[in-house]
Order: C-alpha cells, then sequence, then structure tokens
C-alpha cells in the first residue's frame, strides 16, 4: 500500500514534510515494545507506536521500517525529528489510536506483518 | 494537544509530470542546478558545424540539412554571423513555392547568441525565453565558436552526472574490495565506540554506523540486518545496565563478524536467569522508553550464530556475538 494511501487513511499528517510519501509499504506492525518489534518484524512495513523518543526510530532502521505513524496525535520529541531526517524515515501523527488505526488500515488491505508467537 | 489531520494536496504529492518527486530525484536536480552552473557553453556546444551564405539556394541548404539530419545552421558573411536558418524557415519557403530563393530571404536576423564562456544556465534561460531550438555561440570578439542545443545540454549533464556515478562507484568498490585489495595472513577491520551509560539519546547512533559500513563494506543485507538488531540490544544494554557504559567493538573479517561489548560493571550473578526470556532489571523509566522488557538477550541470541557472556559481580560483563559469513569474501552478495 502506497504511504500517501495510508497517511490518508490515517487522517495523518506527515512530520517530515521534505520526504517521499510515494513509496510501497508492505505491511503494518504495531507496538509500544521496542525489543517485540527487534524481536518480530519483517521489512519494509510501517510502525505504529505510542512512543515518541529517538530509539523508536532507531529500532524502525534496525528493523527496516519504511515509515513510523505516532498514534492518538502524538508528537515526537525533536531528536527524534532530527534522527528521522538523518536516515530518511518519514515521521506520521494519527489522531486515531493504535486499536482505532491498526484497524482502518487492516481493514483498507494492509497485511499484519507481527509474527504470531506460535509461529516462532 | 489536538491534532492536525491535513493531508497533502495531489499538486503537492504529484509534481508537475504527473508523479512525484522523490528525495533522490531532488538531489539530482541540485546537482544538476549545480551543474548548469558548473558547466561552461563551450563544454556542451557543437563545435564541428555546418554554415551557410546568404547567397546559397534553400534547396542546397535543405539537402545539407537533410544528409546531416539536422535542423537548421548559422548563416555566415565574410566570416560574420548575420542570421540562422532553421527547418521552420524551409517550410515556410516552400508553402509559399520558392525553394530555389537565396538563403538572405527566409532566414531569421533577429540574433539571439550566447557567449560560449557563460555557464549553460545562460543559455537554458535563453532558449526558455526565444522559444528557440538552436542559438549560435560566440567568443569574446563575437566570432561563430559553435551551436548550442537543448539536446547539448542534456547530453552535457548527462555525462558529468555519469562521471559523479563513477566516482561513488569507485568509492563504494574500494570499500567493497578491502579484503582483496590489502594482502595479508588475516585481515580484521576493528571498529570500537565508546557508549555512555544512561545516554538514551545518542543510543543507537553506533548500531547505526556499524550497520550502514557492514553494507559499504559489500555485507549481504541479510546478514547486516542480523548485525544491526544484535549489536542495537547489546548497545541498548550497555546503556541500560552499566555503571559506567562500555565499549561496543566490532570486528569484521571475511569469513566472520564478531561483535561484542565490555563494561566495568555491575556484572550479572546469574547468568542462565538473565537468558530467561522476560527477565528482566530493567527500571521503570527504561521500560516507558520501549525497552527492559527481558527480551534483549533473547533476540540477539536468535539473531547470530554463537552469543557468549562471560561475567564478574563487581568487576564486569563480557559479550561476544559472532556471525559466520557463508561465501568467501564479504563482499560476494548472495543472489536473491
Amino acid at each position: 500500500m502506497n504511504l500517501s494511501k495510508i497517511i490518508k487513511l490515517a487522517n495523518g499528517l506527515l512530520l517530515t514534510p521534505d520526504m517521499d510519501t510515494n513509496i510501497e509499504i508492505s505491511g503494518g506492525y504495531g507496538a509500544d515494545l521496542m525489543s517485540d518489534v527487534l524481536a518480530a518484524s519483517q521489512p519494509d512495513a510501517i510502525l505504529l507506536t505510542g512512543l515518541t523518543n529517538p530509539q523508536v526510530v532507531r529500532t524502525a532502521q534496525m528493523s527496516e521500517f519504511r515509515a513510523i505513524i505516532f498514534v492518538r496525535g502524538k508528537q515526537p520529541q525533536a531528536e527524534t525529528l532530527v534522527i528521522a531526517k538523518q536516515e530518511n524515515i518519514p515521521l506520521i501523527t494519527s489522531p486515531f489510536g493504535m486499536f482505532e488505526l491498526s484497524g482502518r488500515l487492516h481493514k483498507a488491505g494492509l497485511p499484519s506483518f507481527e509474527s504470531n508467537e506460535s509461529n516462532n | 494537544m489536538s491534532p492536525t489531520t491535513r493531508v497533502p494536496t495531489k499538486q503537492e504529492v504529484y509534481g508537475r509530470q504527473g508523479r512525484s518527486i522523490t528525495d533522490q530525484d531532488a538531489n539530482a536536480i541540485n546537482r544538476v542546478e549545480e551543474l548548469s552552473y558548473d558547466l561552461k557553453v563551450r563544454e556542451v556546444m557543437t563545435v564541428k558545424m555546418h554554415t551557410a551564405t546568404p547567397e546559397m539556394p534553400l534547396s542546397e541548404v535543405l539537402e545539407i540539412l537533410r544528409v546531416n539530419r539536422i535542423s537548421g545552421m548559422p548563416v555566415l558573411k565574410d566570416d560574420q554571423l548575420v542570421g540562422i536558418l532553421s527547418l521552420e524557415d524551409i517550410v515556410h519557403a516552400m508553402q509559399n513555392n520558392e525553394l530555389s530563393s537565396p538563403v538572405s530571404q527566409y532566414m531569421t536576423r533577429k540574433l539571439i547568441t550566447v557567449a560560449s564562456y557563460d555557464p549553460i544556465v545562460g543559455a537554458m534561460q535563453k532558449f526558455s525565453d526565444s522559444r528557440l531550438g538552436r542559438l549560435p555561440v560566440v567568443d569574446e570578439n563575437h566570432k561563430l565558436v559553435g551551436m548550442i542545443t537543448k539536446g547539448d545540454i542534456t547530453r552535457g549533464i548527462l555525462i558529468a552526472l555519469q562521471k559523479d556515478y563513477k566516482e561513488e562507484e569507485v568509492r563504494r568498490y574500494r570499500a567493497s574490495h578491502l579484503f582483496e585489495d590489502i594482502v595479508s595472513d588475516r585481515t580484521t577491520l576493528v571498529l570500537r565506540y565508546n557508549i555512555k551509560a544512561h545516554d538514551f539519546t545518542h543510543g543507537g547512533n553506533a548500531s547505526s554506523n556499524i550497520k550502514r559500513a557492514l553494507l559499504r563494506l559489500g555485507a549481504d543485507p541479510q546478514i547486516a540486518r542480523r548485525c544491526g538488531i544484535a549489536i542495537y540490544e547489546a548497545e541498548i544494554n550497555l546503556i541500560i545496565h552499566t555503571t559506567h557504559g562500555g565499549i561496543l567493538k566490532l570486528e569484521v573479517e571475511s569469513h566472520r563478524i564478531t561483535m561484542s561489548t565490555t563494561d566495568d560493571g555491575p556484572g550479572i550473578a546469574d547468568i542462565e536467569q538473565v537468558l530467561q526470556p522476560g527477565y528482566t532489571t530493567a527500571t521503570e523509566e527504561v521500560r516507558e522508553m520501549g525497552f527492559g522488557a527481558g527480551m534483549g538477550l533473547v533476540n540477539i541470541k536468535r539473531c547470530v550464530d554463537k552469543m557468549e557472556i562471560e561475567s564478574t559481580v563487581g568487576k564486569g560483563t563480557k559479550l561476544t556475538m559472532r556471525i559466520y559469513v557463508p561465501t568467501e569474501n564479504l563482499n560476494v552478495r548472495k543472489e536473491g
């Protein structure tokens, strides 16, 4: 799914305005626990999270996420924005909560990239 | 906090050409802009050119244009530029059935010239102002020295960009051939990073640099990803748990990658216990940052081929992680 479509579905605001939103996102992953993200993610997904510290971007970078959406209208810390620009990872803020946003994106056809415990 | 819900307009997302401008495009545009000031007209113009005289019949000029597949030529009288004749002028003459007329009757006399020493941006400006397809180039003494078309400019920029690209390729090639070019019985590249305790803001910077270095060295992207996740968890551990921070070390050899963290305390009393998924001693503050769920070492173990922990309470901990590179050299990428 195209990132611009995701931004639209999320009623989102692109916080890194110079970045390309015409990129393909293969799946979604929602977590507030960065170790969970590192443990079980697949590349080229979008990360839905309520955390806004710089580690979110670092985690996204290590796990090769293509973009990050902050839920419940959260705004990232200044340092988070700096690193995101450096690493070219688009940051978006959405007014929806984690459950609502996950549902909207999933319903619109974005697959879940979370791996279930039984598959591990 | 009231979230703004503005969605970029189509005009903002898609450029005028109906496609979006990516960051890479933007970089290329900047470089092209730069080049349009760096490159001089004389570097891209066509020097070898056909010229006509005012007395020549148009039919003769048409033949020269046709044979050489060009669409216009300058008109010279006694070495002085007096006009320009284009296919369009000839079409005019054909409509009037006057192909036997002399060049002087149909040539364009209003001359717009560019100077050979001008940057090509000047020529681009004149092309867009005049809507002409080709412009004569003159030197300091106003003598005709060449012709320039939009195609010449495009070609000149492409050649310059190609040169840039080659330089970047050479840089990448040099890094990826490090292990072939430097001959020894055993070559090891060692990178060291000092990690401060509790420095969450910069946490992950070292891991990020390590991952980048591995990719630049030509490591398989899958291996770089595994190393990145493992070293990142290890870096976070140094930040969260150590008394004075520690040292993060990467050793790259052609057949394996060894990563390690060393610190001087507090040390781990029961190593078996810290290896249990979910076991943690992290503070609430650390948990709020999304870490300290007792998954770090479990994650590391999953990513690397070999993991070892040596620790003495009161002295410190050494964590060693090893990934074996399946191919003979780091710079040999796996297909797919």
